[in-house]
């Protein structure tokens, strides 16, 4: 037996599935012209997402933040310069933390009951049921979810950078001593230094959590659409959704930062 | 009429389908009978274009199914109904919005026309009482009789049975029997149905074929099979069948 026959085994499903992705992300972009008659169940999909995902995001963002503002003070204090902690906190929460953050718990909470339910739609006949009856799989279920985190990511990313920047000043004025008003100033002086309405910081996190929720919308719909074999597949289905969807937000986090901070300065 | 021709299919390493040939005229009820496994469901998805052959023909009132794009396909699905083994309901809708999801994405009736549509065909089945419950709170038989409202409603002029009467106790598999019947004779639906159980063919059927090796490997009226010597026959049909 050829010992390279499983690795190009498991090369040629990885790009199977990659190409699945690409192609089913495709799909979803022609049926935009069809999204008004989802309307209704679109709202349903981006309500549950925030509704689910809210008290998690909250909990991660305050918590996130504050280890931030803790980690970061501790090296300031060092040098007598904890008056840019602010600064810091709210550049970090905004650039990076707040859509990453937000992006995982997304994954982890909604792409995953995804990924679930349309792998037990498909184990059960209840895709192919659609599409019997000539409604399109992509358009009927694919779409909603996928328009309904594109808009929540970037919405729940917003508030975990306001909770996240809340929870370093909280360890800013109980743990470093910098007074609540120099901690905030810092932080809205870095947020708005630039004269743009909306600043590079800020439409560039939103940017990023709008391609997040893209993303793992598609990675745990393609899953879930892929599954096979009953309760066993449509677990399989779940962590393959969970664990690409993580690997791609690192992935597209890094393309975006690169791009928007290097490629186009 | 659906007609396949020399179809041959592989799934993995099984050649599922080996020189099938097939033929249901308008208007009659063709029974698809033999073992797990060999290639009773695999027929069925090949008439409604869900898989397509490696060899040989499918045609649907001589259109050929395998070649046909897209548009074809969606509009040849429109004119066929497909019955699942476990009625493939979608669990977030109720049962009438299940039966009127075909109407809404494909037809241009109002609100109005559709509810009434989706009454008549409810009554039908006998589900008009549970219009507002949803799968998970109804029984594998209401599911199947949601099942077959769905499949009707669009006022189909082929329905796919499959397995229709799998897991149900007699009374209820007699009384989906009856509605296939029903069907056939009330709205002259032709209908080509799968299923292991004698019950089920020699009550809705006209014609029965049995598969064997990837191919009918028997095929006659219901009279014709049920008096025959043939072993197949005998295994499907005798008095111990079923």
């Amino acid at each position: 037996m050829n010992p390279f026959a499983p690795i190009g085994r498991s090369l040629i499903g990885r790009a199977d599935g990659a190409g699945y992705v690409v192609d089913l992300l495709l799909r979803t972009g022609l049926a935009l012209p069809r999204l008004r008659r989802r309307f209704r169940f679109t709202l349903d999909m981006a309500f549950n997402a925030g509704v689910r995902s809210l008290p998690v995001t909250m909990v991660v963002a305050a918590f996130a933040g504050a280890i931030l503002a803790m980690q970061t003070g501790i090296e300031l204090r060092r040098f007598g310069d904890t008056a840019v902690l602010g600064t810091i906190t709210a550049l970090s929460m905004c650039r990076e933390m707040g859509p990453f953050i937000t992006g995982v718990i997304l994954a982890a909470t909604v792409g995953s009951s995804m990924a679930a339910e349309l792998g037990t739609m498909q184990v059960s006949d209840e895709v192919a049921a659609l599409e019997v009856m000539s409604v399109d799989p992509v358009d009927y279920l694919v779409l909603p979810r996928v328009v309904a985190l594109a808009i929540m990511c970037p919405l729940l990313t917003v508030l975990s950078d306001l909770i996240g920047i809340y929870g370093g000043s909280v360890i800013a004025e109980h743990n470093l001593g910098v007074s609540p008003d120099l901690y905030w100033i810092s932080a809205r002086e870095a947020l708005t230094s630039s004269g743009m309405l909306l600043p590079k910081e800020v439409y560039v996190g939103l940017f990023k959590a709008f391609v997040f929720g893209i993303a793992v919308a598609t990675v745990s719909c393609a899953s879930g659409l892929r599954a096979s074999g009953g309760a066993l597949g449509v677990g399989l289905s779940v962590q393959a959704a969970v664990r690409n969807s993580v690997i791609l937000i690192i992935v597209l986090g890094f393309i975006v930062t690169w791009f928007f901070y290097f490629l186009a300065g | 009429m659906i007609e396949l021709r020399s179809v041959c299919k592989r799934l993995g390493s099984r050649q599922i389908l080996d020189g099938m040939t097939l033929s249901v005229p308008k208007g009659m009820n063709f029974v698809l009978m033999g073992p797990s496994g060999s290639g009773k469901s695999v027929t069925l998805k090949h008439v409604i274009g869900i898989l397509r052959p490696d060899a040989g023909s499918v045609q649907v009132d001589g259109q050929e199914v395998p070649t046909m794009d897209r548009q074809q396909l969606m509009a040849l699905r429109r004119r066929m109904g497909y019955l699942f083994q476990n009625g493939a309901l979608i669990n977030w809708l109720s049962v009438a919005d299940n039966v009127a999801l075909p109407l809404r994405e494909h037809s241009k009736l109002g609100k109005g026309e559709i509810a009434d549509r989706v009454q008549e065909v409810l009554r039908m089945v006998h589900m008009d009482h549970a219009a507002a419950q949803f799968p998970p709170s109804i029984s594998g038989g209401m599911k199947l009789r949601t099942g077959l409202a769905r499949a009707i409603v669009t006022r189909p002029e082929y329905v796919l049975y499959d397995e229709p009467n799998a897991g149900l106790d007699p009374i209820i598999s007699q009384q989906i029997h009856e509605l296939i019947v029903e069907v056939r004779d009330q709205l002259g639906v032709t209908g080509l149905i799968v299923t292991h159980s004698r019950a089920c063919a020699t009550h809705c059927g006209d014609r029965i074929g049995i598969l064997e090796n990837g191919r009918l490997g028997l095929e006659g009226t219901v009279d014709e099979l049920v008096h025959s010597d043939h072993p197949l026959a005998r295994a499907f049909l005798g008095g111990g069948a079923d």
